[in-house]
This record gives C-alpha cells, sequence and structure tokens, in this order.
C-alpha cells in the first residue's frame, strides 16, 4: 500500500502552501500531515478540490488521546488519480473541539459522531452532534485513557 | 380541505428484518417515508476499547465478531494491517490460501446477502437456497480450521495450520457445483418478475452522491463508481488475480442486488485461479511469541462483502495496542439509508435496507 | 342394471339412509328435518376445523419440501400431530391485550373474522345434491358474504393500538376491495354461460366440459385475485412479514391469534372450494364418489395457492393496487365481451 501514498513532491509543494500551519511528520507508510486546528477546513478543501491531489474520498476518521492533547487522524483517498494521504490534526485536551468536515465529506457525520460519543471530541459545525452508538444519558467518554471502569450496581 | 399530519414509526429493534438490532425511526406521511433514522448501538461492545487490554493476538478473535458472516475479510484485515507495522513477510502458500478463504467468505457472505433480500420482500425459499449452499462453504471453512462462523483462521504471520488435503478436492467440487448454483438464484430470484419490479428503480444514489455519502464497496459499485481495493490498491498479492469488477449503472436496489450476483461469480473464478497457483511451502512465517510492534501508527483497508473494511492502530511499542480504531463499512454505509428512503415507501425502506445489507456486529462495533 | 358405486356412496344417499333411519325413532317429520340440519352443521363446523388443522400441517410438509428441508416429524407419526400440539400451546398461551387497545372491537375482530368464512360454507356443494342451502343466489351470496371479511381486519388493525396493525389494517381495505371487483368479473363469465347464480346449476352446466377450458382466462384471473382476497403470499400484504411485523395480527397472541388463522385457512378451503366449483366442474367426475372428487380437486387448488405462495416474492402496495386496477380488471372487462360475442355467435349459428 506504500507505493499508493502521495509523491514526495506533492508533500513538499503543500508544506510550502501552508507553512508555517502545515509540517510533516512521519516515514514511510507512516507519513502524514500536521495540520493547525484553525486552518482544518481550507487544507482539506483545498485537498479535496485541487487537481494534483483530488482527494475526494475520506476513508476514515478517528481521534487518539495522547493524554495531554488528542489527534484527530483523516485518512483521504483519491479514486481518480489512486494516491491516499493522511491529515493528523491535535487539539488540546482541556479544549477539546475541532472543526466540523461534514461540509466537505457528508461521511464524516457518523463518524464524526462516533468519534464524538466515545472520545469526547467537539465538532464545531456538525449539523447534529448526538451520542450515536452509547445511549443519551452515558456519563462519560470510554475511549478516552482516563476513562474509568465504575461498573454500575444492578438494582433488584 | 382536511388537515393531515406525519406519524412516527419504530422499526425495530425487534423487527424480523433489520438485520439484527437496528432501529429505524420512520416520520411516515401514510406508507410514505417522510424520513428514517437509523440508531444504532443496541450491539455495542466497546471492541475498541477492549482491544487497549488485549495483546496484538488476542485481538484476532475480536475481529470475527465484527461482521460475523465474513470473518476471514475480517482477520485479513487485521493481520495485514498488523503485519504492515511489524514489516513481516508472509508465505506465499498462506497468501494464497488467504485469498482463498478471503474470497470464498465472499461467496458465502453475498450468499447472505441474496438470502437476506430474498426474505426481506417475502420470497422464503429463495432464502433457503441461500442458506443450502452457504453451508457447503461453511464445510470447508470447518474443514479448514475447525469453525463455522468465527475462524480466527488467518493469523498474524500467515494462517493457523495448512488445509487439510480433502480440502483442495472439496473446494473444487464445490466451485465445479457453483455455476449450477448460481443459475438456480438466477431463475429463481432474479428472473421473477416480482422481485424486479420490487428493486428496479426504487432507492436510486447516484455515482457521486453515493461517494460523498460514504459509501463503499458494493453498494458504491452498483452506483456506478469503479472503486474496488483489490484493484485500485491491491493489498496481499489480489494484483496477481485476473478478474472484473462488476458495476451497476443507476444505483437502485436492481444494481446493489445484481453487482453483488455478479461478484460471487467473479469471487469463484479468484478462488480458482488461487487453487492452481497454490505453492507448497510453509503457511506461517518466523514470528516471534511476544509482538511489539515498534512505536508509531498504520492504516490499513481491505475490501469486504460489505465494503472498504480498515484498522488504524497506534502502538507505543508495548504489547498490546495503545490504539485501535477500525472503520467499518456497514457502519459508514448506514448514512445512506436516510436519503436513499425518503419518498419511497414502507416496503422500500425493507428493500433498501436488505440491498444496504448492514451488519449490526459490525455497525455497533 | 342397478345403481352405480358412486351413487350409493354419495352423501345424499347417506343421508337418505339416515332420514330414513331417523323417520323410524322420531315421532315428527319435523324433528328429522331439524337433526339432518344439525347434522349438516356439525360436519360443515367438523370441515373447517379439520380442515385448518389439516392445511397447516400440508403448508408446512408442502413449504418444507420445496425448501429442501424436512418440516414437522417430531409429534406423532410424521409429525401429523403438530398442528394439534401447536393448537394447545396456543390455547395454553397468556392472552394479552395492549395498553390503550379498544376493548370491545378488539375483542369482536377476530370472531367476526371467523363469522363469514364459516357461513360461505353454506353454498358449497359437495356432491350431488350435497349442498346445505341451495340459493338461487348462491354465487352472490358467496361474494357478498365473503367481502365481509374486510372489516374484521381493520377493526383489529385500529383496535389494536399500534401503528403496524393500522398501516396493515389499512391496506387489507384497499387490496380486498380492489381484488374484489376482478373477482366478480371472472366469475360473471361463467355466470353468463349457465345463466344461473345457483351453484348447482353451474356445476350442472359443466357436465360435458369443464368451465377452466372455455373460460382460461376468467380461471387466471380468479386464482390470482382469490389469493389476494384471501391474503395469501404473494399477496400477503396485510401480514407482510418483513415490513409490518404481522399487520392487524401483530398485538393479538394465544388463541385469538389463532383464530384469524382458523379464518385463513377457512378462506383458502373456501376459495379452493368456489374454484372447483366453478372451473373444475365441482363434484363431477368418473368412478369415485362425488364429494372425493370435490376434495380431491380442492386439494389440487390449494396445493396451486400453496405452491404461489412459497415461491413468489411479494409486490409492494402501489404495484399491487396497480396491478389490481390496470390489469387484472381490464382483463376481466374483456373476458366478459370476449364471453358475450362467443356466446352471440354460438347462437347464431345453431
Amino acid at each position: 500500500m506504500s507505493k499508493q501514498r502521495l509523491k514526495s513532491e506533492l508533500f513538499q509543494a503543500l508544506q510550502e502552501r501552508y507553512a508555517p500551519d502545515l509540517q510533516l511528520i512521519g516515514e514511510d507508510f507512516q507519513q502524514a500531515v500536521l495540520i493547525e486546528p484553525g486552518r482544518l477546513l481550507e487544507v482539506l478543501a483545498y485537498l479535496k478540490a485541487d487537481a494534483a491531489y483530488q482527494l475526494n474520498h475520506l476513508s476514515n476518521l478517528t481521534a487518539v488521546d495522547y493524554k495531554d492533547y488528542y489527534e484527530m487522524v483523516y485518512h483521504l483517498y483519491s479514486l481518480p488519480l489512486k494516491q491516499s494521504l493522511t491529515v493528523k490534526l491535535r487539539c488540546d485536551a482541556s479544549l477539546a473541539q475541532v472543526p466540523s468536515v461534514t461540509g466537505l465529506w457528508p461521511s464524516a457525520d457518523f463518524q464524526e459522531r462516533e468519534v464524538y460519543d466515545l472520545m469526547g471530541i467537539t465538532f464545531t459545525g456538525h449539523p447534529q452532534l448526538r451520542r450515536i452508538l452509547l445511549p443519551d444519558d452515558f456519563p462519560d467518554h470510554p475511549l478516552r485513557k482516563s476513562y474509568e471502569f465504575n461498573p454500575v450496581e444492578e438494582k433488584g | 380541505m382536511p388537515k393531515t399530519q406525519t406519524y412516527t414509526l419504530n422499526m425495530g429493534p425487534q423487527h424480523p428484518s433489520t438485520h439484527g438490532v437496528l432501529q429505524v425511526v420512520m416520520e411516515l406521511d401514510g406508507e410514505r417515508v417522510v424520513q428514517a433514522i437509523p440508531q444504532m448501538g443496541y450491539l455495542h461492545r466497546g471492541i475498541e476499547k477492549l482491544a487497549e487490554s488485549r495483546t496484538y493476538a488476542q485481538f484476532i478473535p475480536y475481529t470475527d465478531r465484527l461482521d460475523y458472516v465474513s470473518s476471514m475479510g475480517n482477520n485479513l484485515g487485521y493481520c495485514q494491517t498488523i503485519e504492515k507495522l511489524l514489516e513481516l513477510d508472509i508465505p506465499e502458500r498462506a497468501e494464497y490460501l488467504r485469498v482463498i478463504m478471503a474470497e470464498l467468505n465472499r461467496i458465502a457472505s453475498h450468499l447472505i446477502f441474496m438470502s437476506s433480500v430474498a426474505i426481506d420482500l417475502g420470497a422464503t425459499t429463495g432464502m433457503m437456497f441461500g442458506f443450502r449452499d452457504r453451508e457447503r462453504i461453511l464445510d470447508l471453512f470447518d474443514m479448514a480450521c475447525g469453525a463455522r462462523l468465527t475462524y480466527s483462521y488467518i493469523r498474524i504471520g500467515g494462517v493457523r495450520e495448512d488445509v487439510p488435503p480433502e480440502f483442495m478436492a472439496a473446494t473444487r467440487q464445490f466451485l465445479a457445483d457453483f455455476p449450477e448454483m448460481l443459475a438456480e438464484y438466477h431463475e429463481l430470484l432474479t428472473g421473477n418478475e416480482i422481485l424486479y419490479h420490487r428493486l428496479r428503480g426504487s432507492g436510486v444514489i447516484s455515482g457521486p452522491r453515493a461517494l460523498e455519502i460514504g459509501l463503499t464497496g458494493a453498494s458504491l459499485r452498483a452506483s456506478g463508481v469503479d472503486y474496488d481495493i483489490r484493484k485500485a490498491e491491491p493489498y496481499g498479492i489480489y494484483d496477481r488475480f485476473d478478474f472484473c469488477v462488476p458495476l451497476g449503472q443507476t444505483g437502485d436496489n436492481w444494481d446493489r442486488y445484481r453487482v453483488r450476483m455478479e461478484e460471487m461469480k467473479e469471487s469463484a473464478g479468484i478462488v480458482t485461479q488461487a487453487l492452481d497457483a497454490l505453492p507448497d511451502g510453509p503457511v506461517m512465517a518466523k514470528v516471534p511469541k511476544v509482538l511489539k510492534p515498534p512505536p508509531g501508527d498504520v492504516y490499513h483497508r481491505i475490501e469486504n462483502p460489505r465494503g472498504e473494511l480498515g484498522f488504524y492502530v497506534v502502538s507505543d511499542g508495548s504489547v498490546k495496542p495503545y490504539r485501535l480504531h477500525v472503520r467499518r463499512p456497514s457502519f459508514i454505509n448506514l448514512q445512506a439509508l436516510n436519503e436513499i428512503c425518503q419518498g419511497l415507501l414502507i416496503a422500500d425502506v425493507v428493500a433498501v435496507l436488505a440491498t444496504l445489507d448492514p451488519l449490526m456486529g459490525e455497525v455497533d462495533c | 342394471m342397478g345403481k352405480p358405486m358412486q351413487e350409493v356412496t354419495g352423501l345424499f344417499t347417506i343421508a337418505t339412509v339416515l332420514r330414513k333411519l331417523l323417520n323410524q325413532y322420531l315421532p315428527n317429520p319435523q324433528w328429522v328435518d331439524m337433526v339432518i340440519t344439525l347434522v349438516n352443521i356439525g360436519a360443515i363446523f367438523t370441515l373447517i376445523s379439520l380442515s385448518a388443522v389439516v392445511l397447516v400441517y400440508v403448508e408446512r410438509k408442502v413449504s418444507a419440501y420445496m425448501q429442501m428441508r424436512v418440516g414437522p416429524n417430531r409429534v406423532g407419526p410424521w409429525g401429523t400431530l403438530q398442528t394439534v400440539a401447536d393448537m394447545i400451546k396456543l390455547m395454553s398461551k397468556e392472552d394479552i391485550m395492549p395498553d390503550g387497545a379498544d376493548k370491545w372491537l378488539w375483542i369482536l375482530a377476530p370472531v367476526l373474522l371467523f363469522i363469514p368464512a364459516a357461513a360461505v360454507y353454506a353454498i358449497f356443494p359437495f356432491d350431488h345434491q350435497a349442498i346445505f342451502a341451495d340459493l338461487n343466489i348462491g354465487i352472490f351470496y358467496f361474494i357478498a358474504v365473503s367481502s365481509q371479511a374486510t372489516l374484521p381486519f381493520l377493526m383489529a388493525g385500529w383496535a389494536s393500538n399500534s401503528k403496524y396493525a393500522l398501516v396493515g389494517g389499512m391496506r387489507t381495505v384497499a387490496q380486498m376491495l380492489s381484488y374484489e371487483i376482478p373477482l366478480v368479473f371472472s366469475i360473471l363469465g361463467v355466470i353468463m354461460l349457465t345463466g344461473s347464480l345457483r351453484m348447482s346449476d353451474i356445476v350442472a352446466a359443466q357436465q360435458q366440459v369443464w368451465f377452466v377450458a372455455v373460460q382460461p382466462l376468467a380461471f387466471v384471473i380468479f386464482v390470482i385475485a382469490a389469493t389476494a382476497e384471501s391474503n395469501r403470499a404473494p399477496f400477503d400484504l396485510v401480514e407482510s412479514e418483513s415490513e409490518l411485523v404481522a399487520g392487524p395480527f401483530t398485538e393479538y397472541s394465544g388463541m385469538r391469534w389463532a383464530l384469524f388463522f382458523l379464518a385463513e385457512y377457512a378462506n383458502l378451503f373456501a376459495a379452493s372450494a368456489i374454484g372447483v366449483t366453478l372451473f373444475l366442474g365441482g363434484w363431477q367426475g368418473p368412478w369415485l364418489p362425488g364429494w372425493l372428487w370435490f376434495m380431491l380437486k380442492t386439494a389440487l387448488m390449494i396445493f396451486i395457492f400453496m405452491w404461489l405462495r412459497w415461491t413468489f416474492p411479494r409486490p409492494r402496495v402501489d404495484q399491487l393496487m396497480a396491478f389490481g386496477w390496470k390489469v387484472l380488471l381490464p382483463l376481466a372487462l374483456v373476458n366478459v365481451l370476449i364471453t358475450g360475442i362467443g356466446m352471440q355467435t354460438v347462437k347464431y349459428f345453431r
């Protein structure tokens, strides 16, 4: 799959265009771009529309809890050009808020709701940010590393 | 002027045709659907959280329980993800066996699809035919790994064990019989006028819209988008096989049905090619007893019967994954339900659900 | 030459023997009439309940063999007592009434459904002169009474306080009203040929040739419309398990639910019996006694209905309506027209 990665000159071009808000991280199949939250939508819109990238398919959207910050991960894929790109974004643990990409990819709807549900990250601009897997009155966000499992005593 | 108002109908979680514990909250105007909102979570087991307290190898049985009618595909997706992280080389024979199993499982899964379309449209006999023939594939898997549903056959570094000698003959026999079975389905179901009129022209979604809303797999290809990961981004040894990707034109229920029926034929072709080319040799790479992948993250996706199955694994260098996320095709495909169903009749919602083919084990994870 | 075997074992002969026997013991001929009537009623009810028990078993066996299964095979020899066991189970089940149900309508619906299903048995010519009430408007009576079955479905659907049931009830009304009309028009062709609404006349008119040969189109329309009338798959939109769970029956349990099924199978038998009488020559046939011919032909019709049920998927409600109004009804009208022209032509050449 590594052969399907974005060409290195395209990476460079991206970095030059959005520096200093965008930096390249990782190597080989772990190569990704890290974006400042403020410019996320702008960069993604460019990646989706620009002829050299055409990343029109949001394959995966998820979040990782690194204790002091959350990392949002977007896996983009281009059907016409057969190339993929990983976009990452770090947001402060105390804030836990990132812009929603549902405007660009409606397919992000359920995935963002899932992240909100399990990880507790709020997506600004999401049309209906509700819990999706857990009950509406569930107290916490279980995929957070700080989550403690407290089994509720069965009544009865 | 009489006053009319819409009403809400909860379809599920206990309902004969919601494919498990899916709840669809429908707003209806008479029998016409104003909106159909899927509600899930009734089968949520927290598999992603569980993964964080299991070793890499221990997680394989959990993948069986995601899309439990195509467990081989799930095993394959997960194991290849970890292998990518470990940069392992897989023995040739194991690669071929993986393809055989994954494609047989695709046929089995599509047979379930066909059966559920049949039963959701009221053709009970069609359902029985699908299940009868799926049984033969399950027998093959039983021969290979002793399990009929949750195989855990594909392991990190290869497959659990070599297939017994009789497996080959039995698989070839199945492949020889398969065209006859397909002809039977086409006679009983595909050629049926009522089925045709039930499926044709209802539940339409255009190609670009299907892609935007995140449909993948056969449901996307039914809308005419040529996107099969086996072709677009070949994983394992899929680039060695000669097969075509069936495409639909209009993206209606009928196309979603036809594409899957055609895919079964293609899968049978792949299995034949793999059986012919199957080399001798070991079926397991040298894998350390304790797996400690280097720190980093990896995303890998495969073409499962229900669409694009992706695994995102973050390793911190310990024996357990730091974070594991599964991109479940059924879950994301369900987003299309509301949009497709608007303006259709109740009976069409059932047909759309059947042709979108979500599986609740995977939706709820 | 003595009487042929056929007549000796005929139902009419049996009734005559019984009547003679009773005349010896009962003082008044009116009493004899009353006893005979009671025996008739008893026989019809036995037939209805027995046919339901047998048909459920047969249906399960037929469907099983169509689907490469074995079907019931545990209770009794070859599973023949399975339905009996099911009945006992149903009787012992709790009778649940949903919250907010319209109590009286809810209780009445299954009972009212059963009454028309049973009442139509009065006009079936089981054998030569073996007909409970040989009305001069026999077939008209059948149409009138059997269409009463629409109302209880709506009652059940409305009273259950469940949306599935309500939608199912609404569908029933639409479906049964639509298919009543092609059904009647398909029968009209037969009536034109016989010139009588009396069941015994219709059977007698088929002495030379069965009407299925003269009226093949009407027969096909009749089978389709009768399937829809008796709410059987592929036209079981009322129940439509995969959409409406069980339609009007959703909230019913135990014996009340069983009554719905009793009525369904009574209707199936009735539709087949009418089909036999109108198109397949009724009880007429060589060698065997008439009532046996009647039963054999009815069994054949029932098998055709089952065959249809276990082969076809279910159409959508709008397609069903469109098919009824746009295809079946014009066809039935064309059939009436052709019959009329044919009759006039034959008359002209004679």
